[in-house]
């Protein structure tokens, strides 16, 4: 297929071939009023000396490139090797598209089903899709599954959920539908939980470990959540789950969540990449795509696109989802990315950032001012409360070259002293005094 | 094709049998030679109200899927559990093992009012002329 645009005398061609005298009157549909009748304000056209000069300096401005990240929330600084993109930067890979037609799509539909088969054992689930856009809307997509299946209505969140993925969820339900449940001490409290159920509940959805890296108690949960028929929901970041027993396993019915931890960068904007895992009696209710193993007519193993009657491109507005447009080549990365650490080198990542993070937590702590936000064990991830707004922290590390941590207060008022710290594999010992540095000195000054 | 003369016939292409008070539901072996190998096939609970012309289930089809709509209003009072493990008996028997569900109906004269053998012959050759 050729991407060139097409000439004006082929433009002219096919506007002949519809009886259509001039291109425009295809827009008469449109209201006059809302008619833009001068160009766009884009500047340009440049030329390629003068692009490369005006993006570099853009780029230039970009500190996260060459500062010390504690950054986290969501989305992680983790090492990704050089093989990762020598692979997936491949132009077979690179510009593949959905691949509908197995027979010159194997290389493609052979990545997914290990994309899958992989997620489907970190997450001790039975299966797993192709991948969706973040964690955000995998976590809104599940909740939407729970409700269709269970025939009922409400949503409850327990403990502490990425509040961006509350926004999330607050776009897609009616608010009458959700159920927050305050946390205290940063986790899911089995009273809070046990009160907030009830008979109409279709799901309880819970973060694993949670927004403020605190592990919770799965098993708990589960417990309760299917004492009143409810399905349960784990949100969970990926290299947790090399550690942590997979939530599939203790009796979660979907874990999904943001797996751009393997072998994406933390980009601003993204693109992200979520990942959606179920039991596998939910398989057809399951947004996205699905490949699966199969034989051609020799005998001989190949993979498909299965399932795909439930998909929007034979089912219309009916489909399981129809935002469910998958991440192929994040996906990919990933794939290629849990492929070279190995399960082992995933289990020894995960344990880097256990040691790593509860130094830096426990040198934070000696700080005068500076203690743990919430008791509990924490992975990777913890809130410091801080003598001075977070935020001021954060105006200071920038000039020291450390971006220190996400200041919570852009989050809630009441948090305006804490500061979300994560303390990746990446982070050496030099960084993290480097990091602790920055705190006394912010300290000093308060 | 012939069409069975002791069940009544849909548009959509299902058929119901009513027999002691209670209405039989199924899809008819015109509309399983349209979709070919029946794979899946979900239905309502048993207890559900449902409506004439509205939607009760969907048969899925290895390259398609299709809606079932209810000939009838009424409730569901069973399902045809069966069709989980074996969902093919649609395609093999569509007016015996390979029936859906089963409807109390609201008004049992309602039946009637659905498209007999030849109505639906008819309606089938029209669509094919």
């Amino acid at each position: 297929m050729s991407f060139t645009g097409l000439t004006t005398h082929e433009e002219q061609r096919m506007l002949r071939e519809i009886g259509v005298g001039a291109f425009d009157e295809l827009l008469d549909a449109i209201p006059e009023r809302v008619v833009l009748h001068q160009p766009l304000p884009i500047p340009g056209p440049l030329s390629e000396i003068e692009i490369r000069r005006t993006l570099g300096e853009w780029s230039r401005t970009n500190a996260a490139d060459r500062a010390v990240s504690f950054l986290g929330a969501g989305a992680y600084d983790h090492w990704i090797p050089s093989a990762v993109n020598a692979v997936a930067m491949r132009s077979e890979f690179a510009t593949a598209y959905t691949p509908y037609q197995p027979e010159v799509a194997q290389g493609s539909l052979t990545a997914i089903f290990q994309f899958q088969s992989m997620i489907a054992e970190l997450t001790g689930c039975d299966v797993a899709n192709a991948s969706l856009y973040d964690g955000s809307t995998a976590t809104v997509e599940a909740a939407l599954l729970a409700r269709g299946q269970t025939g009922r209505k409400r949503v409850v969140v327990a403990g502490a959920l990425h509040p961006n993925y509350l926004g999330v969820l607050r776009t897609y339900l009616d608010g009458r539908d959700l159920t927050i449940l305050e946390n205290r001490g940063g986790s899911c409290a089995a009273l809070d939980l046990r009160a907030g159920l009830g008979p109409d509940v279709a799901c309880v959805i819970y973060q694993h470990p949670n927004f403020f890296g605190l592990l919770e108690n799965p098993r708990g949960i589960h417990a309760m959540a299917h004492e009143v028929g409810a399905l349960v929901i784990a949100v969970c970041d990926p290299v947790a789950l090399s550690l942590i027993e997979p939530p599939g396993k203790a009796g979660a019915d979907m874990v999904v969540g943001e797996a751009q931890p393997l072998g994406n960068p933390p980009s601003f904007g993204g693109p992200m990449l979520g990942y959606f895992a179920c039991k596998q009696s939910l398989v057809r209710r399951m947004p996205g795509r699905i490949a699966a193993e199969t034989n051609d007519r020799d005998g001989r193993r190949g993979f498909v696109l299965t399932l795909q009657t439930r998909e929007q491109h034979i089912r219309r507005e009916k489909a399981t989802s129809n935002i469910c447009t998958n991440q192929g080549l994040m996906a990919l990365r990933a794939t290629i990315h849990m492929g070279l650490l190995g399960r082992q080198g995933m289990r020894d990542v995960a344990e880097l950032c256990v040691q790593k993070s509860h130094h830096a937590a426990q040198l934070a702590t000696a700080v005068p001012g500076y203690r743990r936000a919430h008791d509990g064990a924490f992975f990777r991830e913890f809130a410091l409360e801080c003598p001075l707004d977070a935020s001021a922290i954060v105006a200071r590390g920038m000039t020291a070259g450390i971006l220190p941590g996400v200041d919570l207060g852009q989050f809630r008022p009441e948090w305006k002293r804490w500061l979300l710290v994560a303390v990746t594999e990446q982070r050496s010992a030099q960084e993290i005094e480097r990091w602790v540095q920055v705190l006394a000195d912010a300290g000093r000054t308060s | 094709m012939s069409y069975p003369d002791d069940v009544r016939y849909t548009a959509e292409h299902e058929w119901a049998r009513l027999a002691h008070g209670i209405v039989t539901v199924g899809i008819t072996g015109y509309a399983t030679e349209q979709l070919g190998d029946v794979v899946f096939v979900e239905l309502p609970p048993i207890g559900k109200q449902i409506e004439a012309s509205k939607t009760f289930g969907v048969v899925e089809a290895v390259k398609t899927v299709s809606d079932l709509y209810a000939p009838v209003t009424g409730v569901v009072v069973e399902v045809n559990t069966a069709l989980t493990d074996n969902p093919a008996a649609v395609n093999v028997e569509p007016y015996g093992a390979g029936w859906m569900i089963r409807i109390k109906p609201a008004n049992p004269a309602d039946v009637d009012q659905l498209m007999n053998s030849a109505a639906y012959s008819r309606l089938i050759e029209e669509q094919h002329a």
